[in-house]
């Protein structure tokens, strides 16, 4: 849990403690009393009970990770050229606006920013730390990252030819620590629902080469985009 | 076009939607002949599956003729009649080259909330049949759009009425998958269907046609109890007799070499125990009723197959696993692999083996289908299967 996180939860901890013990019903008093300990004792212990009750993977330094897996049915050496090609990173991982290559290991990535962040998207640059051939690509963020993050993607083929099997690995250090992390997962922002999506999203344009949608079908609720294209229907 | 809508539990409506577009230049659409409402449709009626939207079109059993096709399409062409497999699947990903199409990897677009439900890797599409399943629109409706087209279109050549080839999008390959899930041995095997709806009567002719020895029916409706002993099925009305104690009896004290549920979640059943289940599944506590399969696993013989074609949908309480453990049970269940079926099927249907007509009571324009539901829920009218016309 990083300093920072246990300043905070520890803070509000003692106060909630403070509030119980001075009053109010005998219900208030438990309540808050018992709110403020359980805080006061995570900020002492410095484990965070959000990340393991709702599963955030955290290491010891307080880094969010995040790891997926897909298989796809393509050869390993394919999979990693399309990987291994940064600038065209952005199509298969929606989150990404656009990945400039600077040089042969150093690269700038741009993602849309959370709602109200000012600016609209945030910026950072990215340094390749491995880059094996058919079978790993490992980067991560240089200092003066808003976010620091660092990432690999593991190419390895599956047993009994059934294709590659691409592994994800994120880690990041979200602002806010596990709780930020959480919120961002309650608004549907966060990089574990991101990266389950990018890896289909990777594997269906790879096997089929368009998306199975139901975008614009039509249907009973008003709003529904499909257009009435005469062919007789009965009114 | 008009379409049969979900509105809500226990809410179908009849409604003027707009017609369907291509979407993808993989899919086509279909102006649909005939549709059915299928025994699992009930449980979208009686608001058992989750992630219904109000306005959504069912319907997952129907076909038509095409009258416009996407540019990727290469295997059928406008004006070509068709039938569809309820599931939808891609045809390229390894499940579906393996032939297993209703465990397809790509047809489900909502798979983040699949995977949620039902664990690491997500269910098909499927027609009609909830959000979960991908939210396509069904095929109660005078179009429908078909996705995957080159793979869920199976044209039919043969001059057969709809009313014979219809079934091949469900019921017809849904009884025959639990009756070859079975490994029935020819001239040997007792097989014991539980449940006489439109499922559990092509499970019964199909254990026949895979040559069991002697197939015992367990339903309660007389009118479905009937249609079974036409074919010459030994039946079991469960509220006359004690269901494992007439087995015990109709098989030496052997037990049904394999026992098929095709009831599901929606048992009715009656003592402790489907008191019980009713019980949790009001208060939300269990999704299910597994009276049938408490029964089909009671009564299985030793070795034998439990196969389970009825659809759940969650979590289930006291199921007798100490039982199907103690007999060495073999237990397969699962969404039909519908693909694999069709063409064999339907040489089978042509060869004059089975008119699968046989099970249809109701034939009604799309207008009725609101009334439809109810009736063919609550058993009235000696109704067994609907079939509806969009355009009557």
């Amino acid at each position: 849990m990083p300093a920072v996180e246990r300043g905070v939860v520890g803070a509000l901890g003692v106060f909630l403690l403070t509030a119980g013990l001075r009053g109010g019903s005998a219900w208030q008093r438990l309540v808050l009393g018992g709110l403020g300990a359980g805080l006061t004792a995570v900020a002492v212990t410095g484990s965070s009970p959000v990340a393991t009750a709702f599963k955030v993977r955290q290491n010891e330094d307080g880094d969010v990770l995040v790891g997926d897996a897909v298989t796809v049915g393509k050869p390993a050496d394919e999979l990693y050229a399309i990987w291994r090609d940064f600038a065209g990173l952005p199509r298969l991982m929606k989150h990404l606006k656009r990945v400039e290559v600077l040089d042969e290991r150093r690269s700038r990535w741009t993602v849309q920013a959370p709602a109200g962040y000012a600016g609209g998207e945030v910026s950072w640059e990215a340094e390749m730390t491995a880059d094996q051939p058919g079978r790993r690509i490992a980067w991560r963020s240089l200092p003066g990252a808003a976010v620091e993050n660092s990432g690999e993607v593991l190419f390895r083929p599956a047993p009994g030819d059934r294709g590659t099997e691409v592994i994800v690995r994120l880690t990041y250090r979200p602002p806010g620590g596990s709780v930020g992390a959480l919120v961002a997962r309650i608004a549907g922002q966060e990089p574990s629902q991101q990266l389950r999506d990018d890896l289909m999203r990777f594997k269906r344009e790879q096997e089929l080469g368009f998306h199975p949608t139901t975008q614009g079908q039509s249907s009973g609720r008003a709003g529904s985009s499909g257009q009435n294209a005469g062919r007789g229907g009965q009114a | 076009m008009r379409a049969v809508l979900w509105q809500g539990t226990n809410h179908i409506g009849v409604e003027t939607v707009p017609d369907p577009t291509l979407l993808l230049q993989s899919d086509v659409i279909v102006r649909v002949t005939s549709t059915a409402i299928c025994g699992s449709d009930l449980h979208l009626l009686d608001g058992y599956i989750p992630s219904m939207e109000k306005g959504d079109i069912l319907g997952h059993e129907f076909m038509g003729e095409i009258v416009e096709v996407g540019r990727d399409v290469s295997k059928v062409k406008v004006g070509d009649r068709v039938i569809m497999p309820f599931n939808l699947a891609c045809g390229v990903c390894e499940p579906c080259q393996r032939g297993l199409f209703s465990a397809c990897d790509n047809s489900n677009p909502n798979h983040r909330m699949a995977e949620a439900l039902y664990g690491a890797t997500s269910a098909s599409g499927l027609f009609g049949y909830s959000h979960l399943f991908g939210g396509y629109a069904g095929g109660q409706a005078q179009f429908v759009r078909v996705p995957f087209a080159d793979v869920s279109c199976f044209p039919i050549q043969s001059d057969l009425r709809d009313d014979q080839v219809l079934f091949l999008t469900d019921i017809f390959p849904t009884g025959y998958q639990a009756a070859e899930n079975c490994g029935i041995q020819p001239g040997r095997d007792v097989v014991a269907v539980f449940g006489a709806g439109p499922v559990g009567q092509f499970a019964a002719r199909s254990a026949q046609m895979l040559g069991a020895a002697h197939v015992i029916v367990i339903d309660r409706v007389p009118e479905r109890l009937a249609l079974a002993e036409a074919a010459g099925m030994q039946t079991i009305n469960y509220e006359r007799e004690d269901v494992l104690v007439a087995l015990h009896e109709a098989t030496g004290g052997r037990g049904p070499d394999h026992t098929i549920d095709a009831v599901g979640l929606e048992a009715h059943g009656h003592g402790p125990g489907a008191l019980l289940d009713t019980a949790e599944q009001k208060l939300r506590l269990s999704f299910d009723r597994i009276t049938a399969l408490r029964w089909a696993i009671l009564s299985c013989a030793k070795g034998g197959t439990v196969s389970m074609p009825g659809v759940y949908g969650g979590l289930v309480d006291k199921l007798p696993l100490g039982s199907a453990f103690g007999k060495g049970l073999t237990l397969k269940m699962g969404q039909t692999h519908t693909h694999r079926y069709v063409r064999p099927l339907l040489s089978r249907i042509e060869g004059g083996e089975i008119d699968p007509s046989f099970v249809i009571t109701h034939r009604a324009p799309l207008s009725q289908a609101p009334d439809l539901y109810k009736t063919f829920r609550d058993k009235k009218d000696g109704c067994i299967k609907v079939v509806l016309d969009p355009w009557a």
